[in-house]
């Protein structure tokens, strides 16, 4: 299809305006954390001030919210990766009754609706089961949220691997036993190599999503705990507290947004 | 989600443990013994534990919640009690009843949104994609799309709340004093949406605007060249050739796109409350978490009973428009 010049530059003109549409509200809040004034007006582009970093690296609150954030994702990221790799060899490698019926439970969680999943979990976790001989009851807090976010991790780390076992020729497994290599030979010397960058890839988007997660968080974490969405969310609306929600949201941003790219690039290569 | 940009067919299975392999040198022991020409077990072993976790804990608290909508609550413990009761039920479906109605008028509206919502993100995604993908120099495209996804990753609070800045309005309690004093938009060009419906969809928009591009574009690099070659050749004009070849080729990557757009819109509430004005119940989803702070548990299961129905009919529809070939 033959495009003139002006619709190509149309198209192009229109994808830039796209780009800017993106990246433009993250440059106000990158900005608006060095502003001096402790309000979300425009300051324009003159005026600086690294006291909100300062004070937000002194402030408690956010710390330990960015803590519990981090140990959150890790080990939702650890959980995610175990299940999400065995999932994606089992769906690479065989076939089975009710395939299809699994690839869209594991992609239910992020297709639902985020209040659905968050208010059917704690339902759940604050429910007291009685199993005749012990009853128990899972209870909120860390161990909960945890459960919660590896449940809708699970989809990244499976999709990631499971398109790299897809890519990747079944002439290698075949080669590695007719050179007489038993099943967990070929597991470590061949497809374990094949998909550590797409598992590397995985695990990073697991940890972002996890990070990054609101609505399931805020029913399945209780009271007593506090992650850093959890914590902007609190205080988003708090005037006092502007300068320090501001620093914190453009933190985020810049170690999410490389953590992203590089998890892009792990996933791009290795194609084997 | 960067590996959906492969699509890849589906390569022949292969099953190291069925015999076809040559038979090993030495004799096998533990593990690989175990194993060997056990097809089954090799299934169990690996989707055993990720396919119990999803049964129990998701699976099972979905059918939990459903089941939950039809008990009383428990006044003491605030939790579901041992009563059964449709009552819930009538209360979140009984569309003769003049509160309910209220409810299912926020309930259309805000399919209306999330309708809306779709629709915007392919308008704006449908040329962005195609200049990637048909236009856009072949050394340049990768880096085209990681630029147009990176944002997914930002952060979701984050980008609320940086609209929230965005489209701050003069004279708001965010404001510092002063003439011009509101938010980018304001203070740039003079206008601002405000808080307000307007920003909630540009806000919802901003969000799952990506989650359209990337199917489309992936539909559009699958797509082949001599087609559209064809098309100019029988004499189509490029409009033509758009609306009577590219179009229905892509229907499945657009159903695959708002899969997410219209999903995610249906039960958004935190960007309801980040930049919307005052107390409105604009948005389902702020509904059910209001039910939520009363707080009656079997009541807003009853209610989340709603958006569900709603996504798994959608998703069921989309699924017969080829959308799951193309997540």
């Amino acid at each position: 299809m033959k495009l003139s010049f002006p619709a190509r530059a149309a198209l192009f003109g229109f994808t830039v305006l796209t780009l800017a549409f993106l990246y433009l509200p993250l440059l106000v809040v990158a900005r608006l954390s060095f502003n001096p004034a402790k309000s979300v007006s425009w300051p324009g582009w003159t005026g600086y001030t690294t006291e909100w970093w300062k004070l937000a690296w002194e402030a408690e609150g956010p710390r330990e919210a960015l803590l519990n954030s981090c140990k959150v994702a890790f080990v939702a990221m650890l959980i995610a990766m175990v299940l999400g790799t065995l999932a994606a060899m089992a769906m690479a490698r065989f076939q089975f009754f009710g395939k299809h019926a699994v690839s869209f439970l594991l992609v239910l969680p992020i297709a639902l609706p985020g209040i659905v999943t968050g208010i059917a979990l704690q339902n759940t976790f604050t429910r007291e089961f009685d199993l005749g001989f012990m009853s128990f009851k899972v209870g909120l807090g860390f161990h909960s949220l945890v459960i919660a976010h590896a449940t809708f991790c699970v989809v990244v780390a499976y999709n990631n691997v499971v398109a790299r076992l897809r890519r990747s020729s079944p002439n290698l497994l075949e080669a590695s036993a007719d050179l007489g290599a038993h099943g967990t030979q070929t597991f470590r010397y061949i497809t374990f190599p094949l998909m550590r960058s797409a598992l590397v890839a995985g695990g990073i988007l697991a940890f972002a999503l996890s990070f990054d997660e609101i609505v399931v968080t805020t029913f399945t974490a209780g009271s007593g705990f506090e992650t850093l969405p959890v914590w902007i969310y609190a205080n988003f609306s708090r005037p006092n507290n502007v300068p320090l929600v501001n620093v914190m949201a453009t933190f985020v941003m810049i170690v999410s947004i490389p953590l992203a790219w590089l998890a892009q690039r792990l996933s791009e290569g290795g194609d084997g | 989600m960067g590996e959906r940009l492969e699509h890849a067919p589906l390569l022949t299975e292969v099953d190291l443990t069925d015999g076809r392999a040559s038979e090993p040198s030495r004799p096998l022991r533990g593990v690989n013994r175990a194993f060997h020409g056990r097809r089954g077990l090799g299934v169990v072993t690996t989707l055993g534990l990720p396919l119990s976790w999803m049964l129990f804990v998701y699976v099972g608290s979905l059918l939990l919640l459903v089941v939950s909508a039809f008990y009383v609550l428990d006044p003491v413990t605030q939790k579901p009690g041992s009563d059964f009761t449709l009552d819930n039920i009538v209360a979140a479906f009984n569309v003769f009843d003049p509160a309910v109605r209220d409810t299912i008028w926020v309930l259309v509206r805000t399919v209306g949104v999330a309708l809306l919502v779709t629709f915007l993100c392919f308008l704006i995604a449908l040329p962005v994609a195609f200049f990637i993908a048909k236009v856009a120099p072949r050394w340049v495209r990768r880096g085209l799309m990681v630029a147009m996804l990176m944002p997914l990753w930002a952060g979701y609070l984050v980008k609320g709340y940086a609209w929230r800045a965005m489209v701050a309005p003069s004279g708001g309690k965010f404001a510092a004093s002063g003439k011009g004093d509101g938010g980018f938009l304001d203070a740039t060009f003079g206008w601002t949406p405000g808080y307000g419906r307007a920003a909630i969809v540009i806000t919802l928009v901003y969000f799952w605007l990506p989650y359209m591009v990337l199917p489309i574009y992936a539909g559009l690099e699958r797509m082949s060249p001599s087609l559209l070659d064809a098309a100019g050749d029988l004499g189509a004009k490029p409009f033509r050739t758009f609306r009577s070849v590219i179009l229905p080729l892509l229907m499945p990557a657009i159903a695959a796109g708002s899969i997410f757009t219209f999903s995610l819109t249906l039960g958004d509430y935190i960007v309801p409350q980040m930049v919307n004005n005052g107390k409105e119940k604009f948005m389902f989803g702020t509904l059910i978490n209001s039910t939520l702070g009363a707080p009656n548990q079997p009541l807003a299961a009853a209610y989340t009973l709603w958006p569900l129905l709603i996504v798994i009919l959608y998703l069921l529809a989309m699924k017969r428009a080829g959308a799951f070939e193309n997540l």
